[in-house]
């Protein structure tokens, strides 16, 4: 990958420079691909806004509805100003093992013309944007952890940092031509990068915060679970362009990879409302939205590798198994993970990732990817492992480290006063009626 | 003249109503109310979590009626408002000294 700035006329730098992503040739732009990146793009960023947004806020007591929604608007607003100083360049310029380079500063030499190599037949502005989109809704995904009690400014300081330290590294190290990205760990659309790294930052916030005031006596059941199922609606739409999309070209793998996303997310909505039936008495609307997050989650690093019989299978392994680290699970270890970031996302980004290792095929992705049950490939499935270890313990310590160094400085739960009377009121001076 | 005050279950409230109508009785008033009696709550369990319903919702029902009639009345909530499970609620009665209907003046039981 080139160090250089990319944003120069590429004529002019074919001219002066010479660098191992120019002997690949410049790129063309291919006006289908641009099209429909830059719908995946808007769709994506349609997770976040109000997606998630929505999602989150459908799931926390009245009390907490507006400031659920702010975390995820604040973090949407931080994020793209830091991705656009730093997080792009840190991320995509520059293919050192551990951590891309300043070449990219204040996304220098982005102009109308310019191509990542990364993405050789849409311009760098979509590539840079659809990416920055992934940056956003991963921080905004770990704060369902710790929902209804972290100060609003503690909230901003983890935010900033927890990209800049976990999500800028894990990226680089998964696409931006870090070492994960060497040994050939398989992650599409972000099994690893988005979905464990968000996991394990959530399961590591929620223990470090500690659980809600009187969790595990009061109901802590939702406000309005219709604002979470018009969440998760918009979030299994725009996913079609988070996974669609993260073939970068609008092909037959493109299609392949949204095929898959649906049917994994529609049979973890059966299998965990299924579950929940046999198990609980009642199917939730709460217990199949989260299946279907669940499903999403868990295809999005098989995406791009693997067929509809894989997705049938993940989706499957997905509802029950989230559904168990969700509410059996949770409640044996003892930790209040709020909206269940680790047993829907941390859980679901596990089985997918080593689910693509054992699934992904040839026939879909090239010959150059070759997963266990098709291409009799077992080592890919410790590539995987491996992948999932490295973020397990990178997004868990730091982020852990993150946490301790807000709470010994400006603190980071609210008081007893604020969490009874709401964040609503005591942190925004606003409440829903 | 007696006050009859009612605990019931609300999804009752309907058949109540019905029966002392049936039998009669002029008007009554309902209020949504919280409570506990011997089942003390119950615990419940949402997504993994447990809670404590401390107060359970009910439906109070109050309604005056001349002496005569208060058996006839407790006979017909107790009969409407029973599920036979636990929860079913109370009845209490009350001596009620006067009872005066604001628009005419009338007293006493003329006033029911």
């Amino acid at each position: 990958m080139s160090t250089i700035a990319r944003g120069l006329p590429v004529a002019a730098l074919c001219g002066l420079i010479a660098s191992p992503a120019l002997a690949e040739g410049p790129g063309k732009i291919d006006t289908g691909d641009t099209a429909w990146m830059i719908v995946a793009t808007a769709f994506v960023l349609l997770m976040s806004l109000p997606g998630l947004a929505l999602f989150y806020a459908g799931m926390v007591r009245k009390k907490n509805v507006l400031a659920t929604t702010a975390q995820t608007l604040a973090t949407t607003g931080l994020v793209t100003v830091l991705w656009v100083i730093v997080g792009y360049s840190l991320t995509f310029s520059g293919g050192g093992d551990l951590i891309g380079d300043f070449g990219r500063f204040l996304m220098g030499g982005l102009t109308v013309g310019s191509i990542h190599p990364n993405a050789k037949t849409i311009p760098e502005s979509v590539f840079a944007f659809y990416q920055m989109t992934f940056a956003i809704i991963t921080p905004a995904l770990v704060l369902g952890a710790v929902a209804d009690r972290m100060k609003f400014s503690a909230m901003l300081w983890f935010m900033g940092l927890w990209l800049l330290l976990v999500y800028v590294p894990m990226a680089h190290w998964v696409w931006g031509g870090g070492f994960l990205q060497s040994d050939g760990v398989l992650d599409f659309a972000g099994g690893i990068v988005v979905h464990i790294n968000a996991g394990i930052a959530g399961l590591v916030a929620a223990i470090v915060l500690g659980p809600r005031r009187n969790y595990g006596h009061d109901n802590m059941a939702p406000y309005n679970l219709v604002l979470a199922v018009i969440g998760v609606s918009l979030l299994w739409v725009g996913w079609m362009g988070f996974n669609g999309g993260s073939a970068l070209a609008a092909d037959g793998r493109a299609g392949m990879a949204m095929l898959v996303t649906h049917i994994a997310a529609a049979t973890a909505a059966l299998a965990w409302m299924c579950a929940e039936w046999l198990t609980m008495g009642k199917p939730s609307v709460l217990g199949i939205i989260s299946g279907a997050v669940a499903g999403l989650g868990s295809i999005t690093p098989a995406s791009g590798y693997v067929g509809v019989g894989p997705a049938l299978l993940i989706g499957l392994v997905a509802g029950v198994a989230c559904f168990y680290a969700s509410t059996a699970m949770k409640k044996r270890l003892g930790y209040d993970d709020s909206l269940d970031v680790f047993g829907v996302h941390g859980v679901g980004g596990i089985i997918g990732t080593l689910g693509a290792g054992v699934f992904a095929a040839s026939m879909i992705a090239g010959p150059e990817v070759k997963g266990l049950w098709f291409d009799g490939n077992g080592k890919q499935v410790l590539t995987q492992l491996k992948g999932i270890v490295v973020c397990l313990v990178w997004s868990g310590i730091v982020t852990w480290v993150v946490l301790m160094g807000i709470k010994a400085t400006i603190g980071l739960r609210v008081t007893n006063e604020q969490e009874i009377e709401g964040l609503d009121l005591h942190l925004h001076g606003e409440r829903v009626e | 003249m007696k006050l009859i005050t009612a605990i019931i279950k609300p999804f009752k409230i309907d058949e109540v109503r019905d029966a002392l109508t049936g039998i009669g009785v002029m008007g009554l008033t309902v209020s949504e109310v919280k409570g506990y009696g011997r089942q003390k709550g119950q615990t419940e369990i949402y997504r993994g979590a447990e809670y404590v319903i401390s107060f359970l919702p009910k439906v109070k029902i109050e309604v005056v009626v001349s002496d005569t009639e208060v058996e006839r009345v407790v006979e017909a909530i107790k009969k409407a408002a029973h599920t036979g499970k636990i929860g079913d609620g109370k009845i209490f009665v009350w001596p009620c000294e006067q009872a005066i209907r604001i628009r005419t003046g009338e007293a006493g039981t003329d006033a029911l």
